[in-house]
Parts: C-alpha cells; sequence; structure tokens
C-alpha cells in the first residue's frame, strides 16, 4: 500500500510536467496545425533564462515567472519570423505541410546551439526552492517531497488561470474560434495573424514553466546536451496524443495518466522500460483509439 | 449608403470566376443574386466580403473600397458575411457563437442589447444557449449564423444559400425570416440562392449569374415573369 501511494504520487508529478508540455504542443497544434519540435529547445532555453534570473534575484518564483515571459517572447517570435513566412511559401505541393515541421527540427538545434553558446556546455545548477526530501509517514519516508507537492500545486493553477482564460474571456474565445475555424474568425472581425501569435506565446510560456519543474524535480542540473528535454518533448507529444491532440483538457489528463502509467511500469516491472514504456502507451493509443481518449471520432479537418 | 460593385473580374489560378460584374444595391433593399452550380455566386460574396482578392474593379460601400480591404476590417465597416453551409463553429456553445460576432465590439452593453434582440428573433437559439452547436438541427444553425451575423450590428448583410438543405418548411421560415430583418433594420442585404423562386419573392430585385457573367437583371417582378428565366431557374 505505502508503494503503490509512493508511486501514484510520483506519477501524478512527473505527468503534471507532461501536461505542460502537452498543453505548449497543443496550443501550437491548434493555432498553426504545426508539431513544434523546437518546443524542447524553447524549454531549454526558457529554463536557462530562469537560471539566470537566479543569478541577479533569490526567488524562484519570479525567476519562473521571468523565464515564462522569455518563453512567449521566444515563441511569438519564431511564430511571427519564422512560421509566418514558411506557412505563407508553402501552401502547395508535397512539401506544404512538411516543410514547417522541418524547419521546427532545424530551429531545435540552432536553439540548442545558441543556449550552448552563451551558458556552456557544462552542467549548471537549478536550486529547487523546496525541499527534495520526502515527507514522512511514520518510519516511512515517500520520494513525496514539498517540491513535488508545489510541482502539483503549480501545475495545477496554471491550468486553473488557462480554463479561465480560455473559457471566460474574449481572447479565449478569439483563441478558440481561430483555431476551429480561422475563416469564421475572419468574418468575425478576429485579427487572426495576432491570435495565432498569441496562441504560441502561451505556448512558450508554459514550455518554460514546465522546463524549471522538469529540472527541480529532478536533482537540478541543467545542460544544452540534457536528454532530459527531448524526453519531455517525446512525453509531451504522446500525451498530446492520448488526449486527441486538439483537446487542452484531453492533454492534461493525457499527460497525468502517462506520468502514472510509467511511474508504475518502472516501480511494479522493470527500470529497464523507462525510455520504451512511453512508447507502448503511444502505441496501444494509437491501435485502440486513434482519434485520443478524449477525441472525437472522424475528428476535424486537419 | 449604397453599395456600389463595378466591373469586377476575379480569376481562381487561370480559370476566370467572375467576369465584369457590375450592379447595385440602393440602401434598404434585397437583391436576390440567381445561378447554377458554378455560376461565381459564392465567388461573389466571398470577394465582397474580403476573403478573396479580386483581379479588377471596384466594390464601393461607404465610401470605403472593399475589394482592397481584409475580412476582419470589413466587419467594421457594418458589412456581415454569412458564409455557404451553415456557418457556425460546432464546437462552441450557441452564446459562443453569438458573441463571437459582437467580439470587435467595444461596447459590451451595447452587445448585450443586440444579443436580446436577436433572441426576440430567434427564441428557439434562446432555449440552446448553452447547448454546444452541433446538436442543432439544420434550420437552427442557419439561424445562429444569421444571429451571429446579426451580433456585429451590420447595415449590409451577404448571405450565401441560406436554404441549403433544409426542409421546405424551414426554408419557408428562414426566408421570412430574412425578410423581416431587412424590413425591420433597413439593411441591405445580398442574399445568393439556387432557390431562385424563394429569394425573387422576397428581393426588391434581382440578378442572374451565367458562368461568371450577369446574364439578366431587373426587379424580381420582371424575373418572375420572364420566359427564359423560368425556364432556367425557376422549374417550369
Amino acid at each position: 500500500m505505502f508503494q503503490f501511494i509512493n508511486t501514484l504520487l510520483i506519477g501524478i508529478t512527473s505527468g503534471a510536467i507532461y501536461a505542460l508540455m502537452a498543453l505548449a504542443i497543443v496550443l501550437v497544434w491548434r493555432s498553426t496545425r504545426v508539431i513544434n519540435f523546437a518546443q524542447a529547445g524553447q524549454a531549454l532555453a526558457s529554463t536557462y533564462f530562469g537560471y539566470q534570473a537566479l543569478q541577479y534575484i533569490d526567488s524562484f518564483w519570479i525567476a519562473l515567472i521571468i523565464a515564462m515571459a522569455g518563453g512567449a517572447i521566444l515563441s511569438a517570435l519564431i511564430e511571427v519570423i519564422f512560421m509566418r513566412i514558411l506557412l505563407k511559401h508553402t501552401t502547395s505541393g508535397a512539401i506544404a505541410g512538411v516543410a514547417p515541421i522541418i524547419a521546427t527540427l532545424g530551429l531545435l538545434e540552432i536553439i540548442r546551439t545558441l543556449v550552448t553558446l552563451k551558458w556552456g556546455g557544462a552542467d549548471v545548477i537549478v536550486k529547487a526552492p523546496l525541499s527534495n526530501t520526502g515527507f514522512s509517514i511514520g518510519s516511512n519516508t515517500l520520494v513525496f517531497s514539498p517540491m513535488k507537492l508545489a510541482i502539483i500545486a503549480v501545475v495545477t493553477v496554471l491550468l486553473l488561470v488557462f480554463s479561465v482564460i480560455f473559457q471566460k474571456t474574449s481572447i479565449g474565445l478569439s483563441l478558440r474560434a481561430s483555431a476551429f475555424s480561422p475563416e469564421l474568425a475572419r468574418l468575425a472581425g478576429i485579427r487572426v495573424d495576432r491570435i495565432r501569435t498569441l496562441g504560441w506565446a502561451f505556448s512558450g510560456a508554459t514550455g518554460a514553466v514546465a522546463g524549471l519543474l522538469l529540472v527541480t524535480n529532478g536533482n537540478g542540473s541543467l545542460s544544452p546536451a540534457s536528454l532530459e528535454f527531448s524526453l519531455l518533448l517525446i512525453s509531451g507529444f504522446i500525451a498530446a496524443v492520448i488526449g486527441g491532440l486538439e483537446s487542452l483538457l484531453g492533454s492534461v489528463v493525457g499527460g497525468v495518466a502517462l506520468g502514472i502509467i510509467t511511474a508504475f511500469v518502472l516501480m511494479y516491472i522493470s527500470d529497464s522500460l523507462f525510455f520504451i514504456a512511453p512508447f507502448v502507451v503511444l502505441l496501444l493509443v494509437l491501435f485502440i483509439r486513434p482519434q485520443g481518449v478524449l477525441g472525437k471520432k472522424g475528428g476535424r479537418r486537419a | 449608403m449604397s453599395l456600389e460593385v463595378r466591373n469586377l473580374t476575379v480569376n481562381h489560378g487561370a480559370i476566370t470566376a467572375l467576369s465584369d460584374i457590375s450592379f447595385t444595391v440602393p440602401e434598404g433593399e434585397l437583391v436576390a443574386i440567381i445561378g447554377a452550380n458554378g455560376a461565381g455566386k459564392s465567388t461573389l460574396l466571398r470577394t465582397l466580403s474580403g476573403l478573396k482578392d479580386a483581379s479588377h474593379g471596384t466594390a464601393t460601400w461607404k465610401g470605403h473600397n472593399l475589394l482592397s480591404g481584409k475580412a476582419e476590417t470589413h466587419v467594421r465597416q457594418g458589412v456581415a458575411h454569412v458564409s455557404e453551409g451553415m456557418s457556425v463553429i460546432p464546437e462552441l456553445t450557441v452564446e459562443e457563437n453569438l458573441d463571437l460576432g459582437a467580439i470587435w465590439r467595444r461596447n459590451k452593453s451595447e452587445a448585450a442589447t443586440t444579443k436580446a434582440e436577436v433572441f426576440d428573433l430567434f427564441p428557439r437559439l434562446q432555449e440552446r444557449i448553452n447547448q454546444s452547436a452541433d446538436t442543432l438541427s439544420g434550420g437552427e444553425r442557419q439561424m445562429l449564423a444569421i444571429g451571429r451575423a446579426m451580433m456585429s450590428k451590420p447595415q449590409l448583410l451577404l448571405l450565401d444559400e441560406p436554404s441549403l438543405g433544409l426542409a421546405p418548411l424551414l426554408v419557408k421560415q428562414i426566408f421570412d425570416a430574412i425578410s423581416n430583418i431587412s424590413r425591420q433594420y433597413g439593411l441591405s442585404v445580398v442574399l445568393v440562392e439556387q432557390n431562385a423562386m424563394g429569394a425573387l419573392k422576397i428581393a426588391s430585385s434581382g440578378i442572374v449569374l451565367n458562368l461568371g457573367r450577369v446574364a439578366m437583371t431587373g426587379t424580381s417582378q420582371e424575373l418572375i415573369s420572364d420566359p427564359a428565366v423560368q425556364a432556367a431557374y425557376l422549374g417550369y
């Protein structure tokens, strides 16, 4: 029982981080129909923004907000400078749907290189604001720690803020309308180009939180070559697919589900399955329910 | 305030979709544009609302050339376009679809007044206010599409085949509603229809498009009694 609860809590914590990455991927997918591989690089760079901020200030939480702002600006710039032009110039032929996605792979490497040039290739440490020592129950010590609890709290707050923005404000209505039907959105007077940039900015800010929380959930070490960010991207993508790739709620459900499943596989089956467990989940979802757990059958036009 | 279209030519790549079209929609009048599939009717509306670029010509409304602006600015000039095939967003609720129509309006209390007027016009929409639009019947969706357009407080309404896919009884209801709206608000309306008889009955004048050209113009009465129009479009 103790081990079960421990595993569940670990799973929920990493699942919450996957959920943020999935959300970042879905926000871009919905606004631009691009799977943005550069998201891993953007999260990496944003985490370094947070690291840099921590050199001048003490508060991790203010550094987190600075990282979000930096991530949002970086993401908006990528949309305005690269995506807008690529999408305009590749409207027909076999390359049309593919060019922007390949371009994001290129961007991923460019960002990684720039980060290495700026901050060097060696590990730096982002100090967690709270203890990573687990809570104790009687004589047993959980892996679940105050930091992990804070991660779940941050993600929950962020999701609540997002859902208020999306469901209750006219900015949110503009974002949803532009995602579902750009043409009707334009006819309603929405400047869809700007809304698209805003969608990317939200995505960048979300990815920044995912990056910083990922590092502080681990041992705090950060380096441009870190495999963790690539894994974060893959987990986020798989979580987004589980959720149906369209749905914001679905990506959250997908992320948490993936985190829990992976944690249980590692604990109860074998930790050598760490790298392949998410892929097995992806394949199962694609076989059994390709539209995603919360996706609708038939789906929408792409 | 009338809509003046002069020498409008629109190309789809190498194909000419509309060629040298000229017509006038006087203020507060309802003009029907009829013609077969592929005559260029939808292209005409899409060009007027800024979704498609024109190759040549002018379309003047309130001193602005509609052909040089973008769709997202036209709505601010009082132009609303209900595009072909139930132009609502199925993922949004009825109320969100309506709010979308007024999203550019700064004065939200005025927008709320307009919403109340739309509900007076289509009480069915108020009953379904929180339902997602994809649960609506075809007729209700068309009401919602027109309601959404009304939410922008338009002075020029461009309607693309509002009767498409509706049962005969509903077709009559929708045409009646369009006619009422036009009279009640003094709206200028461009009504594109394949249901030529239904459209001409509520229009003051009509334009027959054939393969991208104006084949005939006249008052609705003239067109309804014209033997060539009867044979080609009214099914006599």
